[in-house]
């Protein structure tokens, strides 16, 4: 598997560590040359020793199917990606902005509903989202900040542009497997380390819990920040306890909170105690039975009650995902522009809405040419990648469409750019995202870099770990001059 | 600390000690049978008897014999009871309190969470069974060993020894109470294959103290020869012995001790301490009442459960 870099070849597309056959990009030279000096054996070892870490740090993500929950390790390739430090300064600045115009848009939606009445964006908008929660309406959270934790997707182009395709504001997971994939690099290639000033991800953890302590209600030193699970079947169980731990704060499941009074508690074996803050990966409608989905038990009975009186602090905020729609999103940069009175730094991949007739005649025309998505599907269901669905798949979508217009937009196909993983025959090239995550509160911060989603498979596009997605290491490294 | 971590540490301990006391159980009936005559009525049965899961066993339909049951017990998924099920719940109960036990004992269980998973299978056969156990039984020492040496001993700490000696407690009676119906009745049965066990009674009843790990103990405390009486006083009373049923109530009471609210699992726990120590065993192994009293001690063990779930676990 020795790696020959005049082999490798990205070809049409933008390669994150190569420029052309045997050419690597500036900030990768050193990279790619220790890569070429390993031997087979080597690599092989590197890479064994990757998996056994991941092994018995298990590490895991929970896969659902076939009605049973099955428990696997991290799909993680050793070969970083590199991104230097002068072109990720602009794009932390760019997401910053962009989640400080959402939670404006969000604040505004619950609250005076100005940009409506500016007709900036139209209000109808609203009738059909799946996540605007009435019963958030009036609603004032701390610093007018209702999504404090922003997992975005990035993806490039073949232009090497950075472009948004999504805005995660609902419990957007990921960020343990970027701060673990750099334990694991750590271990397996050391010696790059010494050769590199690569920035570093540890602190995300702190840098979360003061974003959620700085919202407690109760103005004390150590205010009690609790991690709110749904429980041991969810996907990203492995996240919730990683990050409950690196925080200091319990791990607690629905039946582990109760309400009294207005007031959240949690049971321990001394008796109840008090909650203040509560970092909850549970979706909106398993919140709270008495206000949402009445069969929830993962919830807690009394909690919105709780949080509308200001007893609690829970980020995200409830109806926070109203801004986390795929429709809405081709929206943000009139956001920008309209509260912040700023030009957007990071570009939005053109869209079609087909809630608007002639934009929805295009996609209709141009099915065999278009991505469709729909509006509140998450983890790469329920959308369409025209150029590879069969003709029976593209007329479902297009009945789909013309039932449910506001529901669906479209986008051009994004030639995701590409990064070498390693394989049996040496390095070749795979597509890659970027998931970088932002958190807001009294101060905002993006993490270093993000968690680099790779399709393993070859030629395809599905980067999520729940359909055959791996990941890299993702170093942002200083610029020699 | 959290009424849920609480519950899942104890179980933590529970299942650990669970399938270590069945690897160890397995280990001397295998060595018990090989030397036994052939066609003693004494067999793998004895095992499901002892876990009580004689009934799981028989829904699976299969012919009572070694292969099938050592598989059941060892790797069977759908034997709640099995090592690898244990392993499984202790695994789980172990991902789920990361945050509190130290990361030495979790890797510990998940390594031999692997191990086993790997190797339970060609283990089935004896030529391999006793590496596969003694893996599994040193495994569970050194995890009972990494906690000792490595965690503060905080309500946690305590939480897991209680699960570990609720746990040891009810597997000693349950090793002893079936070691005397076959060992107590069957030679006083004048008709039929009892008879033959007459002769090898004292291995058999060094298999029930090799089960507990408590024959070299036992040599050492008791000068007589292997008997009966003794070894079921010494297993039950023994204040020294740290599997006997007296220890583990007093390694249980040092726990109770030191948790909050602590009332009515120590005043449940004073129940059955009374029980063993009053107890006069000769005169009931005499009557022939040891399996009743047995039973006594075991539902006593259950109303311990059940009021420390009460005291701290969440409601059900």
């Amino acid at each position: 598997m020795r790696i020959v870099w005049k082999n490798y070849h990205p070809g049409e597309f933008y390669d994150e560590l190569i420029s052309s056959p045997g050419r690597a990009r500036k900030p990768a030279q050193v990279l790619i040359k220790y890569l070429r000096s390993l031997k087979s054996e080597e690599l092989r070892e590197r890479k064994a020793s990757a998996e056994l870490a991941i092994k018995t740090m298990g590490i895991t993500f929970t896969v659902y199917s076939e009605g049973e929950n099955i428990d696997r390790d991290w799909p993680f390739d050793i070969i970083p990606r590199i991104i230097p430090q002068s072109e990720w300064r602009n794009t932390e600045k760019g997401l910053i902005q962009r989640l400080r115009a959402l939670n404006c848009f969000i604040d505004d939606v619950y609250n005076r509903q100005q940009i409506f009445k500016d007709n900036v964006i139209p209000r109808k908008l609203l009738e059909k989202s799946k996540n605007f929660r009435p019963q958030c309406v009036g609603m004032k959270p701390a610093y007018g900040v209702w999504a404090h934790i922003c997992g975005s997707d990035l993806v490039r182009d073949k232009d090497g542009q950075f472009y948004v395709l999504e805005d995660n504001l609902r419990v957007p997971s990921g960020v343990s497997y970027m701060l673990e994939n750099r334990v694991v690099t750590k271990r397996v290639l050391p010696e790059l380390f010494e050769n590199y000033d690569i920035l570093p991800v540890t602190d995300y953890p702190s840098q979360l819990f003061d974003t959620l302590a700085a919202i407690s209600p109760r103005k004390v030193e150590y205010p009690e920040v609790v991690v709110l699970t749904p429980g041991i079947y969810n996907s990203a169980y492995f996240e919730h306890s990683y990050l409950a731990q690196r925080m200091g704060a319990e791990l607690v499941e629905g039946g582990d909170l109760v309400v009294e009074k207005d007031i959240v508690y949690m049971r321990t074996i001394n008796g109840l105690s008090r909650v203040d803050v509560i970092y909850r990966r549970v979706d909106d409608l398993f919140l709270d039975p008495n206000v949402f989905n009445p069969d929830s038990l993962l919830g807690v009975r009394g909690l919105m009650q709780a949080w509308l009186k200001g007893n609690v602090g829970l980020a995200n905020a409830p109806g926070a995902g109203v801004a986390d729609d795929k429709v809405v999103y081709t929206f943000v940069p009139k956001m920008i522009k309209y509260y912040l009175d700023e030009e957007p730094i990071l570009p939005n991949v053109p869209s079609y809405l087909c809630m608007n007739k002639t934009e929805r005649d295009h996609v209709l025309a141009n099915l065999d040419k278009l991505v469709v998505k729909p509006a509140n599907e998450s983890g790469g269901y329920g959308m369409m990648i025209g150029p590879q669905a069969s003709k029976k798949e593209r007329e479902e979508f297009a009945r789909r469409i013309k039932a449910d217009p506001r529901n669906y937009m479209a986008q051009p196909l994004i030639s995701l750019s590409t990064a070498p993983i390693l394989t049996n025959a040496g390095a070749e090239p795979r597509h890659v995202d970027l998931r970088p995550f932002s958190l807001q509160g009294k101060d905002s911060c993006v993490t270093a870099g993000g968690l680099t989603r790779v399709a393993l498979t070859k030629g395809s596009y599905v980067v999520n770990s729940s359909q055959g997605g791996g990941s890299k290491d993702t170093w942002i490294v200083a610029d020699e001059d | 600390m959290l009424s849920r971590v609480a519950q899942r540490v104890y179980w933590l301990g529970r299942y650990m000690e669970r399938l270590e006391n069945t690897a160890r159980l397995i280990n001397v009936n295998t060595n018990l049978l090989l030397d036994l005559p052939r066609g003693t009525n004494l067999g793998w049965s004895t095992l499901l008897d002892i876990t009580g899961s004689h009934e799981e066993f028989e829904r699976k339909q299969v012919k009572e014999e070694e292969i099938n049951i050592i598989r059941f017990l060892v790797s069977d998924l759908s034997n709640s009871i099995s090592i690898m099920s244990s392993l499984n719940k202790a695994r789980e109960n172990g991902r789920t309190t990361r945050e509190i036990i130290p990361t030495e004992a979790w890797e510990l269980i998940n390594d031999l969470y692997f191990y086993v998973k790997e190797n339970a299978a060609k283990s089935v056969a004896r030529k391999n069974r006793q590496r596969l156990l003694r893996h599994i039984i040193q495994h569970s020492q050194q995890f009972t060993g990494v906690l000792t040496g490595t965690m503060s001993h905080t309500s946690a700490y305590d939480f897991i020894r209680l699960g570990r000696n609720l746990e040891r407690a009810d597997m000693t009676t349950r090793i002893i109470d079936v070691g005397t119906v076959n060992l107590v009745t069957n030679p006083k049965n004048s008709a039929g294959k009892g008879d033959s066990l007459e002769p090898f009674i004292n291995i058999l009843w060094m298999s029930v103290l090799q089960s507990l790990s408590a024959y070299q103990m036992y040599r050492q405390h008791v000068q007589d020869r292997v008997n009966g009486e003794d070894v079921v006083m010494f297993t039950l009373q023994d204040g020294e012995f740290p599997r006997s049923v007296f220890s583990c109530l007093a390694q249980i009471k040092v726990c109770l001790r030191g948790l909050p609210k602590g009332k009515a699992a120590l005043h449940a726990l004073a129940l059955v301490e009374e029980r063993i120590i009053d107890a006069n065993l000769p005169e009931i192994l005499e009557q022939g009442k040891l399996h009743d009293f047995i039973d006594d001690v075991q539902l006593d063990i259950a109303s311990l459960h059940e009021a420390v779930a009460r005291s701290w676990f969440l409601p059900v």
